[in-house]
C-alpha cells in the first residue's frame, strides 16, 4: 500500500494532484462529471478584483502537443465569486480550495487576497504574476524581481493563509524571481504558468489568435518546466507547486523529482474531462512500478 | 455530457468537400436537436467540435465539411475504426417556441443540425418549411432526405445553379412562418436578422479549447450576461444576442 499524501505549506493533501487555475472553474462543472473530492484540491478560476469579459475570440488556437490561449481572466470579478461561485464550490468539495488571484496594480492583489482570505474554504492563496494575456499588469509583476517581490510583501501584510506566488516562464532568469519572492514572506512557489506563444494562419496569413499572442500550455513545455522546477528547488527553501504539461502520473513523478510538492494538470482537463480523475487513480500502480513507497520521499529527489 | 467510445459504421463523401459519417455506440447523453459532439483525433491535440445531424439510441450522424488537416484525418479513417467522443455537449435548439409553421434556415455545413430538428419538429406535427442555402450545385446535400421528412424545401445558390439564385433571404423575405430555427455562417446570421419578421433562434460558431464549459475560449457577451458558447449556447435566441 503506497502513501500518496504530502504536504503543503502545512495542509495535507490526499495526493499532489491540482487541477489549473483555467482550466477548471471553479469545480461544479466537473463535479457533474466525478467526485472531485478525490483530488489533492484544486486552484480556481483566476479572479480579479472587478469583473471581466477578456480578451476578443478568437482566444484559442492549437499546435503541436499542445495549445496557444488568451482568455484574458475572464472571471465575475471577486465579490460575485464569493457571493455566487464559491457557494457552488462548497456544495461539491469539501476540502481546502487555492484561491487563485490577479490584478493590475499592486492594491488589486491586496484587495483580492483580503477578501479571499477571509473564506473559510480557501486553504492557499495563489497569486498569479505571470498571465501573459492581459494588458498593463499580470505578467508584468512575475518578469521582475522587485515587482514581484512587492507584491508578496503587500499580500502577506493582510492575509493569514499561505501565499503561493505563480510564476512565469517567460523571464531570463526565474530563480532570482522565486528567490526574491521567498525573501519578501512568499510561503510557495508554484511554477510554470503559459508559455508566450504565437500561431499564423496560413490562409489568411494573420495571427489565429485575437489578441495575436497568447499563452502555450499543453505536453510540449514540459521539458521546460521540469527545467525551471530543478532549478528553483536548488535556491530556494519553500515548498513548489510544479505545472507545465502534466498528463499522466509519470509526469507527476517526474515535476516531483525535479522538486515539486505537489503538481497541477492544466490542458490535459480540457482535452479529457476526467484527466485529473485518472492521474489520482493511477498514481499507486505507477508508484509501485518505479518502487516509491512514500510520495513525499520523492520531492527533489533528481538533485 | 459523457465521454464515450463509437465505431465508425460509415464515412462517405455526399457533396464537394462534405462528408458524412455515422458512429455507433452509447449516444444516450445527446438530448437534444443541435447540439455537438467534440472527437478525438490521433495526432492533434485539441478536439473536434461537430455539430449533431441526427441520432437514436445507438447511432449518431455528423455532417462535416473538409476544411483543415483534422478534418481531412477524419474523411480518411476507416469504418470500424472507434473514436473517443465527448457527446451531449451545449445546449441544443428550444422546440417549444418553434409555434405551427417554423421555417427552418440552414447555410453550407450549417444545415446538418437541421435534420434532426426537421424530423421531431414534423413529429410533434408542426408544418415545417427548410430553406438550405449553399454556393453552388455541387456542394448541395440532404435536399432528398428533408424532403423525405415531409418538409417543403427550398434550395438557394449564390451563383444560380441550381433553386433560386441568391440567398437564403431572398427565399425567406417571400414566406410566412411562426418561428425561425438557423445555423450557418455570420454573414447569412446577419442577412437573416435583416429580413426575418419572427423570434428565433441562432447557432453560433467560434473556436473552443474544451467544449463543455471549462476553458472560456468561447465567450460572447449576450444582453443577458456572458455566455459560452459551448455550453450555454451554442444556441441563442434573437432576443439576446448582442450583433
Amino acid at each position: 500500500m503506497v502513501n500518496t499524501k504530502v504536504e503543503l505549506c502545512g495542509i495535507t493533501l490526499d495526493n499532489p494532484i491540482i487541477p489549473a487555475s483555467g482550466t477548471f472553474g471553479f469545480g461544479y462543472e466537473f463535479a457533474e462529471l466525478y467526485d472531485i473530492n478525490c483530488l489533492g484540491t484544486f486552484s480556481f478560476k483566476g479572479t480579479t478584483k472587478d469583473a471581466r469579459f477578456g480578451n476578443p475570440t478568437p482566444r484559442i488556437a492549437e499546435c503541436d502537443r499542445g495549445m496557444i490561449n488568451a482568455v484574458g481572466l475572464q472571471n465575475p470579478g471577486v465579490d460575485a465569486v464569493i457571493s455566487n461561485e464559491l457557494p457552488k464550490l462548497k456544495a461539491c468539495f469539501n476540502k481546502p480550495v487555492m484561491a487563485n488571484v490577479s490584478g493590475f496594480a499592486v492594491e488589486d492583489y491586496v484587495y483580492t487576497c483580503e477578501k479571499l482570505d477571509k473564506e473559510e474554504q480557501v486553504g492557499w492563496l495563489e497569486v498569479n504574476v505571470s498571465c501573459p494575456n492581459v494588458h498593463g499588469g499580470g505578467m508584468a509583476f512575475g518578469t521582475s524581481a522587485e515587482a514581484a517581490a512587492e507584491v508578496t510583501k503587500a499580500v502577506k501584510a493582510v492575509t493569514t493563509k499561505p501565499v503561493i506566488i505563480k510564476l512565469s516562464p517567460n523571464v531570463t532568469d526565474i530563480v532570482s524571481i522565486a528567490k526574491a519572492c521567498e525573501e519578501a514572506g512568499a510561503d510557495g512557489i508554484s511554477m510554470i504558468n503559459t508559455m508566450l506563444g504565437m500561431k499564423i494562419d496560413l490562409k489568411t496569413k494573420k495571427p489565429v489568435i485575437a489578441n495575436k499572442m497568447g499563452g502555450f500550455s499543453g505536453p510540449a513545455i514540459k521539458p521546460v518546466a521540469v527545467r525551471m522546477i530543478y532549478q528553483v528547488y536548488e535556491a530556494v527553501n519553500i515548498p513548489i507547486v510544479g505545472m507545465g504539461g502534466v498528463s499522466s502520473a509519470e509526469d507527476v513523478i517526474e515535476l516531483m523529482l525535479a522538486g515539486a510538492t505537489a503538481v497541477e494538470v492544466g490542458a490535459a482537463n480540457l482535452i479529457d474531462p476526467f484527466a485529473a480523475r485518472d492521474i489520482v487513480n493511477n498514481l499507486p500502480a505507477v508508484m509501485e512500478k518505479y518502487s516509491i513507497e512514500n510520495l513525499s520521499d520523492i520531492i527533489g529527489g533528481a538533485h | 455530457m459523457k465521454q464515450v467510445f463509437l465505431k465508425i459504421t460509415e464515412n462517405k463523401k455526399i457533396a464537394k468537400d462534405v462528408w458524412l459519417m455515422k458512429l455507433e455506440g452509447d449516444v444516450s447523453a445527446i438530448t437534444a436537436s443541435g447540439q455537438f459532439v467534440n472527437i478525438k483525433l490521433d495526432g492533434f491535440y485539441l478536439r473536434r467540435p461537430i455539430s449533431v445531424c441526427d441520432y437514436d439510441e445507438n447511432t449518431l450522424t455528423i455532417i462535416y465539411k473538409v476544411v483543415g488537416e483534422g478534418t481531412e484525418v477524419m474523411a480518411n479513417l476507416e469504418c470500424g475504426t472507434e473514436l473517443d467522443v465527448l457527446v451531449g455537449l451545449g445546449n441544443g435548439y428550444n422546440l417549444s417556441k418553434s409555434g405551427d409553421s417554423p421555417v427552418l434556415i440552414g447555410g453550407g455545413v450549417g444545415v446538418p443540425p437541421m435534420y434532426n430538428l426537421c424530423r421531431k419538429l414534423i413529429e410533434e406535427g408542426k408544418k415545417v418549411k427548410v430553406i438550405l442555402g449553399f454556393n453552388k450545385e455541387e456542394e448541395i446535400f440532404f435536399e432528398d432526405e428533408f424532403k423525405a421528412l415531409g418538409a417543403e424545401v427550398y434550395i438557394t445558390t449564390v451563383d444560380g445553379s441550381y433553386g433560386t439564385k441568391g440567398f437564403v433571404t431572398d427565399v425567406l423575405k417571400n414566406l410566412d412562418y411562426s418561428y425561425f430555427f438557423t445555423c450557418g455562417p455570420m454573414p447569412m446570421f446577419k442577412a437573416i436578422e435583416a429580413t426575418a419578421v419572427t423570434s428565433g433562434q441562432y447557432s453560433f460558431e467560434e473556436r473552443m479549447g474544451c467544449g463543455f464549459g471549462a476553458c472560456m475560449g468561447c465567450s460572447c457577451k449576450t444582453k443577458y450576461g456572458n455566455k459560452r458558447i459551448c455550453k450555454d449556447g451554442p444556441v441563442l435566441e434573437r432576443e439576446e444576442i448582442i450583433w
